[in-house]
């Protein structure tokens, strides 16, 4: 904790010192080179008329819904492909077909399919975030050690007491890791889909700051953005540990 | 009639030798009966096929009279490598088995509590597995699979990963429960020692394919002195007849 806050003073000193020093000897236009204080106060000006909320809000909302759909999605067929082989063949040449695809690349497909609403963004982050997801949720059910299942069926278990008593107790880290990066993947994706149709968002209010030249709103939008990040993620690590207590006391 | 038969059984994995070839083996009930034999004598598989874990590709294995066709809870199993619930606590594991029954949670948590007593872990019960050495690991799943009341139990290799003192600490404990419990056991193991401690039989079997060497009958005490000249007797004489196959694998 004390390494990392050290980490952030050491760069947060840097850019102070390139941004401040730039100033002095001009080495490149210092408009190109926001300074930390110029930051800040887009930040607060953002604040305070309230654009940085409600923007920070459409894009969230956009990342929950999408992000649902997807888990919900993910994790139904994750299972079942995993507990059922002739499904999992049916399935896995599709989806290995269809992910390597680089999401972005479909992106303006979704917008002629969905205009530039809300509809877009949201079917465009599950359908980002549903292939690694789905992945890991499968990889973590079929990766279920059989040695459990043959403990458990000599205590009695019948098939429907080995999934719910068995195979998804012992999937379930798996499973939260694969939800975990899911969810990074939507916050990650989301600024691209803002970029290019939106009229509200984080990834908008970056594209408009480079519309009107304003180099300080950009790195306030980034910023912001990793923080929500490295937020989110620890919120789910926490989560993650309390679900896998039980293994690591 | 025998609580297991095995008739003919037989198991091959692929081409190549088999692993077992036509064995043929009574267990009465309540007697505690060891396999023995060189490593890769399809001890353990025969161990899987009556647990209902592997199919025999010739011959059967019946329970009570009736052929073994899966897993079930008549047959409790103890692994070598325990194989406990790591997401249960002790108490949870240990009632796996009567909660899957429909049993009472009451009723539940006095049987856990009496098994874990039973094998000296009456304080442990809401510890985690990773909190547990290897030998209260493996009590653990003694106990569990006592609770669940089986009227056989099958035990592979289940102190080959023990330390020499902790072995010798669970061989007297298991001795000691079989002396209340009265078990159908069948255990598997590589020591001759430890046969000789706890079984009313010792099967010998051949290098692969496995088939009956030789059996004993270990008429010592029920409690038994690991120095006393019978048991050392008995040892020689098996330790004679386990090499000669040892000596087939490895000449």
């Amino acid at each position: 904790m004390k390494g990392r806050a050290v980490a952030l003073l050491v760069v947060l000193v840097a850019w102070a010192i390139v941004a401040y020093g730039n100033r002095v000897v001009s080495f490149v236009n210092p408009a190109l080179l926001p300074a930390p204080h110029e930051v800040v106060k887009v930040g607060v000006d953002a604040i305070r008329d309230g654009s940085l909320v409600k923007n920070l809000l459409t894009s969230l909302a956009r990342v929950a819904q999408g992000f649902g759909i997807a888990a919900v999605a993910a994790l139904t067929l994750g299972i079942f492909a995993a507990l059922c082989a002739p499904l999992r063949l049916v399935l896995e040449p599709i989806i290995e077909f269809v992910r390597p695809i680089p999401p972005l690349a479909f992106l303006p497909m979704f917008l002629v399919w969905f205009g530039l609403g809300e509809t877009s963004k949201v079917a465009f982050i599950a359908y980002t975030t549903f292939f690694p997801m789905f992945v890991g949720v499968a990889a973590s059910v079929l990766r279920v050690d059989v040695m459990l299942l043959r403990a458990a069926a000599s205590l009695g278990a019948t098939r429907t007491d080995l999934v719910r008593r068995v195979v998804l107790p012992a999937a379930l880290p798996g499973i939260v890791v694969a939800l975990r990066l899911g969810f990074g993947l939507a916050l990650f994706v989301i600024v691209g889909a803002e970029f290019i149709g939106a009229d509200a968002g984080l990834g908008n209010l970056i594209m408009e700051a480079r519309t009107y030249f304003n180099p300080p709103l950009i790195v306030m939008g980034a910023l912001v953005l990793g923080l929500l990040g490295s937020l989110v993620n620890a919120v789910l690590l926490a989560l993650e540990r309390r679900v896998i207590h039980a293994r690591q006391p | 009639m025998a609580k297991i038969q095995f008739e003919g059984v037989s198991k091959a994995f692929g081409r190549g030798v088999p692993a077992l070839e036509k064995m043929d083996l009574e267990v009465a009930e309540r007697e505690f009966v060891c396999l023995l034999g060189p490593s890769g004598c399809g001890k353990s598989t025969l161990l899987n096929i009556v647990a209902g874990f592997l199919a025999p590709s010739g011959g059967r294995v019946l329970v009570d009279g009736v052929p073994v066709t899966g897993p079930g809870a008549d047959r409790g199993v103890v692994f070598q490598e325990y194989v406990l619930f790591p997401w249960l606590t002790v108490a949870g594991n240990v009632e796996f088995g009567p909660t899957l029954k429909g049993v009472a949670a009451e009723e539940r948590h006095r049987t856990a509590a009496r098994y874990l007593d039973l094998v000296g872990l009456g304080g442990h019960a809401e510890k985690f597995p990773v909190q547990l050495s290897g030998g209260m690991k493996q009590r653990v799943a003694i106990a569990r699979a006592l609770a669940n009341n089986p009227s056989i139990i099958l035990m592979d290799e289940p102190f080959g990963a023990l330390d020499a003192q902790t072995r010798e600490i669970l061989q007297d404990e298991l001795s000691r429960i079989q002396r209340v419990e009265h078990k159908t056991v069948v255990f598997v193991t590589h020591s001759i020692r430890e046969a000789v401690y706890l079984a009313d039989r010792v099967v010998v079997m051949t290098s692969a394919p496995g088939r009956i060497k030789q059996v004993f009958d270990i008429e010592l005490p029920e409690v038994r002195d690991r120095f006393a000249p019978e048991f050392t007797r008995y040892e020689a004489d098996i330790t004679r007849v386990v090499k000669e196959e040892v000596l087939k694998v490895h000449p």
